[in-house]
């Protein structure tokens, strides 16, 4: 068996279902209907916009789950909706609810409350419906979601709807039973357990309806898939077409992450996963008339925060119990602070993110597009040190504007004196294998070591626009660069070349 | 007439809810079936429900010790084919990159 060196690079959780079109979250949503577009709105996941404002968490309540995929093996969270390799501390209904008031407290800006694992959420119905009922009585203000795998979806689909319920993820990975059987060996399903193309064939036919049943009672569904090199990859865009049209709004395509010591059944036999390139490929074929999503890291099950940060470490679970949330006075001053951003929202934006370079420079039509990565905390600023980044936003510049293309996952390059040791060389290669394709890298501040081995590998560091807004510094450099020549249309990327 | 959870189990909770008998616990090191509660789902169902769902290939096993999903039941992988694997993963592997 051969390994690739981009298997390992699979890890980049770059994920997203674009369009073809170079617009920002903002001319993306107004193609969208009125109703639509409101529930979108404040969902950090959904809206690039919004997860600049608000945050989302997921509670860890169901632990059961009622297939095998190859990509998993029960010893980690579910990669539908987590970063595989993960485990979360399984909860009871009544520790969930505990903890998300006092989150939803401690955070304001936490809109979304989201069951996605570790196993089905609706393979555990009682636990799943326990937490949705008491929330939906206790914290109206809170919007909540789940992902299934969705055999179980059109069986529990009235319990479901009874709650306040905006939003179900399905995961499905195809449409034809023969496909199916080289992704799920097996399926649970009326006391029995069915294997090989029958059990695909049920669980294809309990995803479509399920897909048709929430469509028909006007609650959104996105659909996830998983790439899969050479099982799944072409077949996709025909996922893509049929799930549109039955009225899915977003088709998300995630990376297959398969690292053998996962021992997964992928693992073990050498399936790899695929490149950013050809994700990035895939994506752009499967899209529809809206790109969302670009920025969707996959969050693990216990995941708090916005995206991108993870705050568990503050609301675990002796923590939380100690706790005594006042939730009818949080809701109050959850109200105002989110009466504060949507003002904020509103006021016109100071620059235009999206306005063509072209306008502003004419003569760098002639420059190709480049991709740059940004170390952000958040916020849509350049405002994290580089070598504290866990990852990095991947934005595309060209003639045409800026776009958010994706978010990459790194892995902090510094840990402290502690483990600033040998293992750095190391760690290194990993965030160039993180960077493939990028040329620049715009950071708030970067040491010297860490700036030298980029400008060794062809990569440009720039820390000149820390604290500005991230679509103002991209352009700048890129019309700065572009003057320079360095992006002309027959220069190529030293990166690429060298790569 | 019992079944029993061995090391093997990964404590994945999905048997736990289905025991038509409650006879399945969460307990540590791994689940636990009271094989005073145990029925072997007979009278219930065709099948037992735990060995049904089970994902892990002999972590459940009859009075005798048989596993009720031998090795190669479910991943489809033989033994044969499993013990090629897993040492192929433990050998150098020529590395290679793509573009
Ligand atoms: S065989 Fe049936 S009764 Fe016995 S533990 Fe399993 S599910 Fe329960
Ligand atoms: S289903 Fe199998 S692996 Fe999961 S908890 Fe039960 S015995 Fe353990």
């Amino acid at each position: 068996m051969t390994i690739t060196v981009l298997n390992q690079g699979g890890k980049t959780a770059l994920t997203g279902c674009a369009a073809s079109s170079c617009g920002s979250s903002a001319d993306a949503l107004a193609q969208l209907p009125e109703a639509l577009r409101a529930k979108i709105n404040n969902h950090p996941c959904f809206s690039e916009d919004a997860h600049h404002h608000y945050a989302r968490m997921h509670v860890a309540v169901a632990p059961a789950c009622n297939i095998q995929c190859h990509y998993c093996n029960r010893k980690y969270d579910c990669s539908n909706e987590s970063r595989p390799g993960v485990v979360s501390e399984v909860l009871t209904p009544d520790q969930a609810v505990k903890k998300t008031l006092a989150v939803a407290a401690a955070i304001p800006q936490m809109t979304v409350l989201g069951i996605a694992g570790p196993g089905d959420p609706l393979a555990n119905p009682a636990r799943t419906f326990a937490t949705f009922r008491q929330l939906t009585a206790k914290a109206p203000d809170i919007k909540l979601c789940v992902s299934t795998n969705g055999l179980a979806l059109p069986e529990v689909i009235d319990e479901l709807c009874q709650h306040n319920i905006e939003h179900v993820t399905i995961t499905i990975n195809c449409v034809d039973p023969d496909i199916g059987a080289q992704i799920y060996p097996w399926i649970f399903w009326n006391h029995r357990r069915i294997k090989g193309r029958k059990a695909a064939e049920i669980l294809i036919a309990q995803q479509q309806k399920g897909l048709e049943l929430l469509v028909a009672r006007g609650i959104l569904v996105k659909v996830n898939s998983v790439l899969i090199p050479g099982i799944n990859d072409e077949h996709l865009k025909e996922v893509s077409r049929i799930v549109k049209a039955k009225g899915a709004f977003l088709h998300n395509v995630m990376p297959l992450i398969s690292e053998p010591e996962h021992g997964t059944f992928y693992g073990l036999t050498g399936q790899r996963g695929p490149t950013s390139a050809e994700l990035q490929t895939l994506q752009d074929a499967c899209a529809g008339d809206m790109r969302m999503m670009r920025h969707c890291r996959q969050c693990r099950a216990d995941a708090v925060g916005m995206l991108g940060e993870d705050r568990g470490q503050e609301f675990t679970l002796d923590k939380i119990e100690q706790l005594d949330v006042d939730y009818a006075a949080a809701m109050v001053q959850r109200a105002q602070v989110h009466a504060a951003i949507e003002a904020k929202r509103a006021a016109p934006a100071p620059i235009t993110p999206t306005a063509p370079l072209v306008t502003l420079n004419p003569q760098f039509r002639t420059s190709r597009p480049v991709l740059m990565a940004v170390a952000s905390g958040g916020g849509g600023l350049v405002n994290q040190h580089f070598g504290e980044a866990n990852e990095f936003l991947i934005y595309e510049a060209s003639n045409r504007g800026v776009r958010l293309v994706g978010a990459r996952t790194a892995g902090r390059y510094c840990h402290g004196p502690a483990q600033c040791d040998d293992s750095s060389a190391q760690r290194f290669a990993k965030i160039l294998r993180v960077l493939a394709g990028c040329e620049v890298v715009l950071c708030a501040k970067i040491g010297y070591e860490p700036w030298q081995q980029l400008e060794a590998a062809g990569i440009i560091p720039n820390s000149e626009h820390a604290l500005e807004s991230i679509e103002t510094a991209v352009a700048a450099v890129y019309q700065e660069l572009s003057a320079s020549g360095r992006f002309s249309v027959d220069s190529v990327a030293t990166q690429r070349r060298s790569a | 007439m019992a079944l029993t959870i061995i090391d093997a189990c990964v404590n994945c909770w999905a048997c736990e809810p289905l025991c038509p008998q409650q006879a399945i616990h969460a307990a540590k090191p791994h689940f636990y079936i009271e094989p005073t509660q145990c029925s072997e789902c007979v009278g219930d169902f065709a099948d037992p429900q735990c060995a049904s769902i089970c994902p892990v290939e002999g972590a459940i096993v009859d009075a005798a010790g048989v596993p009720l999903n031998p090795p190669g039941s479910l991943t489809g992988i033989t033994p044969e084919r499993m013990t090629a694997l897993q040492l192929k993963r433990h050998a150098p592997t020529p590395l290679h990159v793509i573009e």
